[in-house]
């Protein structure tokens, strides 16, 4: 039977499979941070467990980390005690560890790929449901619980039943101001957050293949939030390019082997996905979401949809659009704001402070809006002032922070009051995902600058 | 063994009929900080059992004490979101051993099979039936049978049968979890290992 792109990766890591139940999956790049690592270490302890293969696992904080002085002792003892927690079981079990201060220190999902830990054919684990992002290089990369790190740093393996397939493609050309994270809400929003659970996706079509590494890696970090474990897009000359020369990807005639290898990674013709989903670049515009999961999400130009017109339960519906202090019909352009946030796995790439900055440029940041800006990594916030990006957004009224997740999930200090609005590029608008009571609009780092500067939900082709 | 067997399971259960529960209100991420697997119980619902002051907020059901049980019977699409087990601990260390929906987020399930909390997926109609029999009568008793497949409710008699991998199943009745098993094919895993190119 021809063989997808995802069978080819899956097939070629199965060390056993096992009769009714599920499959024994060799894991060949694992990810660890402080907030999900500590208790699957302490399981090792327990019963007296090494790790298999410590040259396999990677480990950074980011989770936990503040974004501002961050040459200074943690101040809170709960999340001190997990960055030393991570640090001491690192050493102990000799895992690299990216810590605090490390000048690779970052957002897992921003220094694998940099780093070139993460390449195609891989298969990629992490106790972060986002480690979806890797799949961008053809890798099959999923989420875990910290039951299967323990797994993993002990063997190697999960146990995986082998999940069902499907294609999205997306075909055309993206408008102006639609950028990567607008393809990915439009097709949550079609799809609603269950609507691939159970799948493993496959993206394709000319808008992915025009797309950056940084753009992939948006559109598939997002994979989690339609429900589905992981997206991955096969590998081509932009991926390779992408890996060239970084500092963990294999060298020399070992680079020109991998890349042989990695240009056989596609789908055959005639592959089989149990479901296929196409839809046109041209219907898309740029998103905002105005509920409390992702899929619920509009373009930024239209009105809240009516209970009656969505899928589900209108209790639910209510209750979330209650949280939000919306109402059915109400339009989002020009809906106050209180707090953007740059940043994420999602949008906390060097592109992403790009796109924001060509809004902002020579523009000043609205005075009652707070605003976080915080890069992905130290690479990252290293190239945003060789590109002088830091000095566009210092005049329009911006500052910088340091590295980490942040406000995405709101571990650390950077928390969003109870009420407040925040447009945030990152990927859950769930109730209190940004601080308790906080109230979320996901959007494009494109649609986050237009609000930083307005105050008020703005299309940005306007400002374009 | 990794954790209790599981094998017939006949409680009285917990009505949240709300849809797209995300593993963020199972447990909230400020209470993700411990470095032991303790105490997660207490920050269940978090946000929708307390009030900011700590008080508990009287319309949530868990602070409803009509309603009690080993069973959280929740809505469509249960358990989405971040992959944090901690949402299953929580649900665990809380008191439940099983959660029934009509559909469940592929981590969140994962993770509660792992932690030996039993995920009984239903059909749309029968969670309905469920729910209603709560509400009728909280008293009602459902009982989750692992060896058979079957969740009935005790009350009305309604039965139906739910799918488990034959593997999944014999770890829940037995108690042991996936690291048991790995640990046996260690040799395999090492070959299997030798032979890649990264």
């Amino acid at each position: 039977m021809s063989k997808s792109l995802f069978d080819k990766v899956w097939d070629s890591h199965v060390v056993k499979k096992i009769e009714g139940g599920p499959d024994v999956f060799f894991i060949d790049r694992h990810f660890i941070h402080e907030v999900t690592s500590p208790v699957a270490f302490l399981g090792l302890k327990n019963r007296g467990l090494s790790v298999l293969y410590p040259e396999r696992t990677f480990a950074t904080a980011d989770h936990n980390t503040p974004t501002i002085n961050q040459h200074l002792p943690v101040e809170d003892p709960l999340s001190a005690n997990q960055l030393k927690a991570l640090e001491d079981n690192s050493n102990e079990y000799g895992i690299s560890h990216w810590g605090l201060g490390h000048k690779k220190n970052g957002i897992v999902h921003v220094v694998g790929p940099e780093n070139g830990i993460t390449f195609p054919g891989a298969t990629i684990v992490c106790g972060d449901s986002h480690t979806s992002t890797h799949g961008a290089f053809g890798a099959i990369a999923f989420g875990i619980g910290t039951s299967e790190v323990e797994m993993v740093l002990s063997t190697q393996c999960i146990m995986q039943p082998k999940p069902k397939k499907m294609r999205i493609n997306v075909n055309g050309q993206l408008g102006k101001g639609v950028t990567p994270k607008d393809v990915a809400l439009y097709i949550i929003s079609k799809l609603t957050t269950s609507g691939a659970t159970g799948y493993f996706v496959e993206y394709a079509g000319d808008v992915f293949e025009n797309m950056t590494m940084e753009g992939r890696m948006t559109v598939c970090n997002l994979s989690i939030e339609m429900g589905a474990r992981g997206g991955m897009i096969a590998p081509d000359e932009t991926t390779f390019e992408y890996l060239k020369d970084k500092p963990l990807s294999p060298k020399g005639d070992a680079w020109d082997q991998a890349v042989a290898y990695w240009k056989t990674l596609k789908t055959e013709d005639d592959a089989i996905f149990d479901k296929e989903l196409t839809f046109l670049a041209s219907d898309i515009e740029p998103m905002i979401t105005y509920g409390t999961n992702p899929g619920m999400g509009i373009g930024i130009s239209n009105n809240i949809p009516n209970a009656d017109a969505v899928e589900g339960g209108v209790a639910t519906y209510k209750k979330s659009l209650n949280y939000m202090g919306y109402e059915e019909n109400d339009s989002m352009i020009g809906k106050k704001i209180d707090y953007v946030f740059l940043g994420s796995c999602t949008n906390g790439r060097i592109e992403d402070f790009r796109a924001f900055a060509s809004i902002v440029k020579g523009k000043r940041k609205a005075d009652h809006v707070t605003a976080w800006l915080v890069p992905g990594s130290h690479e990252v916030e290293d190239k945003i002032k060789e590109e002088g990006i830091l000095d566009v957004i210092t005049e329009a009224g911006f500052v910088l922070r340091q590295p980490g997740c942040s406000a995405c999930l709101a571990m650390n200090d950077d928390k969003v009051p109870a009420g407040k609005y925040a447009v945030s590029t990152s990927n859950r608008n769930f109730e209190g995902r940004q601080g308790p009571g906080s109230r979320t609009l996901l959007a494009s780092p494109l649609v986050a600058a237009a609000a930083a500067i307005t105050g008020i939900v703005t299309d940005p082709r306007d400002l374009l | 063994m990794a954790y209790d067997k599981f094998n017939i399971l006949t409680s009285t259960a917990v009505p949240l009929p709300l849809e797209n529960v995300d593993t963020d209100q199972i447990i909230p991420a400020r209470f993700l900080k411990a470095t032991e697997r303790k105490g997660f119980g207490d920050n269940l619902f978090r946000d929708w059992r307390y009030n900011n002051d700590n008080t508990p907020k009287q319309d949530f059901v868990l602070n409803n004490p009509i309603y009690s049980g080993k069973i959280l019977v929740g809505g469509k699409n249960f358990g989405s979101g971040s992959s944090r087990e901690h949402a299953a601990w929580a649900v665990y260390d809380y008191g439940f051993r099983c959660v029934v929906s009509s559909f469940f987020a592929d981590i969140f399930k994962n993770n509660c099979l792992n932690i030996g909390v039993l995920p009984v997926q239903v059909s749309p109609e029968f969670s309905e039936q469920i729910f209603n029999a709560i509400y009728e009568d909280a008293n009602t008793e459902i009982e989750v049978n692992l060896p058979e497949q079957t969740i009935t409710i005790k009350s009305t008699g309604a039965q139906e049968s739910f799918d488990i991998n034959t593997y999944k199943k014999d770890n829940m009745l037995n108690g042991f979890d996936d690291i048991d098993y790995l640990q046996n094919i260690k040799g395999e895993i090492e070959t299997f290992a030798n032979g890649l190119m990264l």
